[in-house]
């Protein structure tokens, strides 16, 4: 077979703008170019605001990950000004995170992932007796029932019947990569429209503490919620009653519909296992501090460095490693194209050289998205839920190992299977796991404070300007359900002078080095990876949705004589 | 819930047929009824027209179309409570694109939104979200190798009318607010020869959007909208006058600090900034996420997101209207609210109200940014 060029364009099922070009040659990708093609500028916006104001700005970097770059932001700005935030926002903020988790975890699985393995189309010939049998055999689930899969099935069957397909058009139906058995679709196909009503209930514990979700209020300082439990406009029982009352249905989900769905489906794919490992370096920030960010020793899930798949070792995780590269990227460096630099003397000069639109193909382009390219000591790494799963594993995390070692036994393979496209689906339905249980831990911090009388939720030492030094400067860090991130912060005379983030999907997406080097995504797609049908990129699909791709933007900031103040790449 | 029907909505059939097929009550069918006809500020006695009306349609064909956006308008979509969203795509409409939900990728992907926008040229609805870069022909946002603003330009041509969703769509956003680095801009200043609707907020309530989609199937038309072309239903009123610590306001009892005691009783926002003052949108009304809660409820203040230019004029977030000063009131800002409760009428509120906008538009005029500092550093600063 001759080599063929493949453009995928739009991936859909993600949040973003990411096209994806491949070189197929007999049934495996041969080469792989990740393009990120929308630019915000979101960080130019930033200078001269209020810090305390800056949160809500970065929050709108993503709508899909909502909350995460809101957290970030307010610890880096708490960083800066040595402000302690009380225990309960600290816990409020670890049961918002978590639950932003679970959600994005189990969204990601049925409704962007799941369409990647379920075909559709198969579940109209399954047995729903069968399918509950199946079903039941796997979990205690009350809507495992053949009465339930039967009416989801006549809903699709008569769905399908109307020829007006709409969000199922077009899709690989009857691909020869599709695996699972009818009746294993059909359970699938029942729990993704479960999961829709499922997750808008659970997301409600964002609505509670921060009024409304996507994009929930934050504050620096704490959270803005005030405990009383003898007002009706505050955080009371009645609230406290209905969070918890998410968190149960959060964990009963998670434990009895995702988690085995997640195992089921598995086992027809474990080949999956040797495909698409890609990069084997791997990083992780830590999350879910116990009481203060700034305390990694308490952190849930421990940071650090795994290189070259050596689980024996967990190298220290430091920021100040970090340099980025722009060989590839639409971008300019004064000193030249090729030199690496730390985001903290980071430079951006936006400089488009691609094809004028429309084009047909960006291979063959020395520079070709809006994506620059992180690298720690020069090397590429993965981050997200793979990286967070095996540092802890390596590290020798109690809650981690064993449930690594579940799912591996389970599955009956090896560890190093966890290096594919499957490992980086399976670590997000472990850690979902870990978090849902995690959830009833805080809650339960919390009910034990409020009940000893501690109801504070805010700092106000810091709040006024005036208290504030003349110049400082803050790290805030979160890993966040796609991976590690960071805001830097630089605050002078009140205001902000310099603002700077560097998200998960940058690290994953990043094109090619100085060196050469492959970015995630690029390096996991000519990994012992097939393609049977160019014109039907199904597996291409499987890799690249594995990584859960957020790619809203890339960002700089120029002051008014053109010199650079701060840059930051988002998406 | 009437839509939860094992029967689909064949092609070519009314609703009314459909629902009768699917052995769907005609009680739970009104109640749905009832609740769209008071979320279209209808009142509950319009629900028999609303019945009948839904009940003619057939199901309508949408394109969604993601710009330069954060995606945070989807998800809001994707929290509505009635119909939700597997309802909406399975049973009320025909979501043909939906770049976030669809099954098909690249070509496919593409494919199916050129061959239902050729099969039902004129007749669909558009939904677009995100703003258009126009800076540098539009490099800055690409698909399918093409500008996203000459996807729009096509899938608007053929649209019957278009929903712009969230504040991108509206007027560009965050990315818009200054300097607007990829000049980007709104819907309604690339389409000109189109009705628009302005479903506005960062992200907007999810039932908004459902709500007027339900209104444009009932009615056949768009709903009537105010000057920024924010259907009237939902945005008729401003936060302030429909807020549920009003009285608070009314009563001069004011939130000082956050977590202060002012706080765990629940008061008025205002002089931490809250913006609801200024501020059109359904928020008090329809809550967000199923009723649970919003965000002056939660105690924080209102940021003014429904309205168009908020980051530049509604920041810095935490400092108190110094406008609410055009009332004319002298003194203590305590006293403001004590001086409406006696002597303004709904009038003197709303005309103020406009005072607000006013000078918040000058001042973004301007082009300045607002000035940094403590909540008590305004102009009232004597509180």
């Amino acid at each position: 077979m001759a080599s063929t060029k493949v453009v995928i364009d739009p991936i859909t099922r993600i949040e973003g703008h990411l096209r994806i070009e491949v070189q197929a040659d007999a049934g495996k990708i041969s080469g792989s170019w990740a393009s990120a093609t929308m630019f915000r500028g979101i960080e130019t916006i930033m200078t001269g605001r209020d810090p305390r104001d800056a949160w809500a700005y970065t929050q709108r970097i993503c709508g899909v990950c909502t909350t995460v770059h809101a957290i970030a932001s307010v610890r880096a700005v708490e960083d800066a000004l040595d402000i302690t935030v009380p225990r309960n926002a600290n816990i409020i903020r670890n049961l918002v995170h978590g639950m932003q988790y679970i959600q994005d975890h189990v969204i990601h699985f049925y409704h962007l992932h799941a369409l990647d393995w379920v075909d559709v189309v198969s579940a109209l010939s399954a047995d729903p007796d069968k399918a509950a049998a199946l079903a039941r055999s796997i979990s205690p689930w009350p809507n495992n029932d053949a009465a339930h899969f039967r009416a989801v099935q006549v809903r699709l069957k008569k769905f399908v019947g109307t020829g007006q397909l709409g969000i199922f058009a077009n899709g690989y139906w009857g691909h020869p990569a599709y695996k699972l058995p009818p009746e294993a679709n059909l359970m699938a196909v029942s729990h993704y429209l479960e999961a829709l009503d499922w997750q808008r209930d659970v997301i409600r514990l964002h609505t509670v503490f921060g009024g409304k979700n996507p994009h929930p209020n934050f504050l620096v300082g704490g959270m803005a919620s005030a405990i009383n439990l003898d007002e009706t406009a505050t955080i009371n029982a009645v609230r406290l009653a209905d969070v918890q009352g998410m968190i149960r249905k959060a964990k009963d989900f998670v434990e009895q519909v995702y988690w085995p769905d997640l195992v089921a489906i598995a086992g027809f794919y474990k080949e999956w296992g040797a495909i698409g490992g890609g990069v084997p370096n791997f990083l992780a920030c830590g999350e879910f501090p116990e009481s203060d960010p700034r305390d990694l020793k308490s952190l849930y899930f421990p940071p650090g460095i795994i290189l070259d798949k050596d689980l024996t070792t967990v190298h220290e995780y430091d920021h100040k490693k970090v340099a980025e590269y722009i060989t590839s990227s639409w971008y300019t460096y004064d000193g030249g194209d090729d030199k690496g630099l730390h985001p903290w003397e980071g430079e951006t000069n936006p400089k488009y050289t691609g094809p004028t639109p429309p084009y047909e193909y960006l291979q063959g382009e020395k520079k070709y998205t809006w994506m620059k390219a992180p690298r720690y000591e020069g090397k590429a790494m993965q981050v997200g839920p793979l990286a967070r799963m095996l540092v802890g594993y390596a590290s020798g995390h109690a809650d981690i190992k064993e449930l690594v070692g579940a799912a591996l036994g389970k599955l009956q393979v090896g560890p190093a299977a966890l290096f594919s496209t499957l490992g980086r689906t399976a670590a997000r339905g472990i850690e979902t796991v870990l978090v849902a249980r995690k959830m009833e831990d805080w809650f339960g911090q919390l009910i034990a404070n409020v009940k000893a009388g501690d109801t504070a939720t805010f700092n106000k030492d810091k709040w006024d300007p005036s208290r504030w030094p003349k110049k400082s400067q803050g790290y805030g860090y979160l890993d966040a359900p796609r991976g590690a991130l960071g805001h830097w912060v630089q605050i002078e005379d009140g205001k902000i002078a310099r603002y700077q983030c560097v998200v998960p999907s940058t690290w994953n997406c990043s094109p090619r080095d100085a060196q050469g080097q492959m970015g995630a995504y690029e390096a996991a797609l000519v990994d012992n990876h097939p393609l049977a049908r160019p014109d039907q990129p199904l597996e291409i699909l499987r890799t690249i949705h594995s990584f859960d791709p957020c790619l809203a933007c890339g960002v700089h900031v120029l002051d008014a004589e053109g010199a650079l103040l701060a840059e930051v790449k988002v998406q | 819930m009437f839509i939860r029907s094992a029967e689909p909505w064949l092609d070519g059939s009314t609703l009314g047929e459909h629902l009768e097929e699917s052995g769907v009550s005609r009680r739970s069918f009104l109640e749905f009824c009832a609740e769209m006809a008071v979320i279209l500020g209808l009142g509950s006695a319009a629900a028999p027209s609303v019945a009948q009306a839904l009940e003619a349609q057939q199901r309508p064909t949408v394109i969604w179309l993601e710009m330069q956006e954060c995606t945070g308008c989807v998800e809001s979509v994707l929290r509505t409570e009635a119909p939700t969203i597997g309802d909406l795509v399975l049973d009320v409409i025909s979501l043909d694109y939906s770049e976030t939900l669809m099954a098909a990728a690249g070509h496919a992907a593409e494919k199916a939104r050129a061959d239902s926008m050729a099969k039902h040229k004129g007749s669909y609805l558009l939904v677009v979200t995100g703003s258009v870069p126009t800076k540098e022909d539009g490099i800055y946002c690409t698909m399918a190798g093409k500008t996203i603003r000459q996807h729009l330009e096509e899938a608007a041509a053929g649209a019957a009318a278009i929903i712009a969703v969230g504040a991108c769509a509206h007027w560009g956003s965050v990315q818009a607010a200054r300097p607007n680095p990829t000049g980007a801009v709104g819907v309604r200043d690339i389409i000109k020869n189109k009705p628009i609707l302005n479903i506005a907020g960062c992200p907007p309530i999810g039932d908004t959007v459902t709500a007027t989609v339900v209104h444009y199937l009932t009615f056949g038309r768009l709903p009537a909208s105010d000057h920024e072309g924010r259907p009237l239903f939902a945005y008729g009123n401003r936060i302030h006058d429909q807020c549920s610590r009003r009285a608070h306001f009314d009563a001069g009892q004011y939130v000082e600090n956050f977590d202060d005691e002012n706080a765990r009783r629940g008061w008025c926002l205002y002089q931490v900034g809250c913006k609801g003052p200024a501020t059109y949108s359904p928020c008090p009304i329809t809550q967000w996420n199923q009723r649970t809660n919003w965000p002056i409820g939660a105690g924080h203040p209102c940021i003014g997101c429904t309205e168009p230019y908020f980051w530049d004029t509604m920041a810095p977030f935490y400092q108190r209207l110094p406008e609410v000063g055009g009332f004319g009131v002298e003194g203590r800002i305590d006293s403001i609210g004590a001086t409406l409760a006696v002597g303004a009428a709904a009038g003197v509120v709303a005309h103020a109200g406009m005072t607000v906008m006013h000078q918040i538009r000058r001042r973004r005029s301007t082009n300045q940014l607002p000035e940094s500092g403590s909540p008590s550093s305004g102009e009232t600063n004597d509180g």
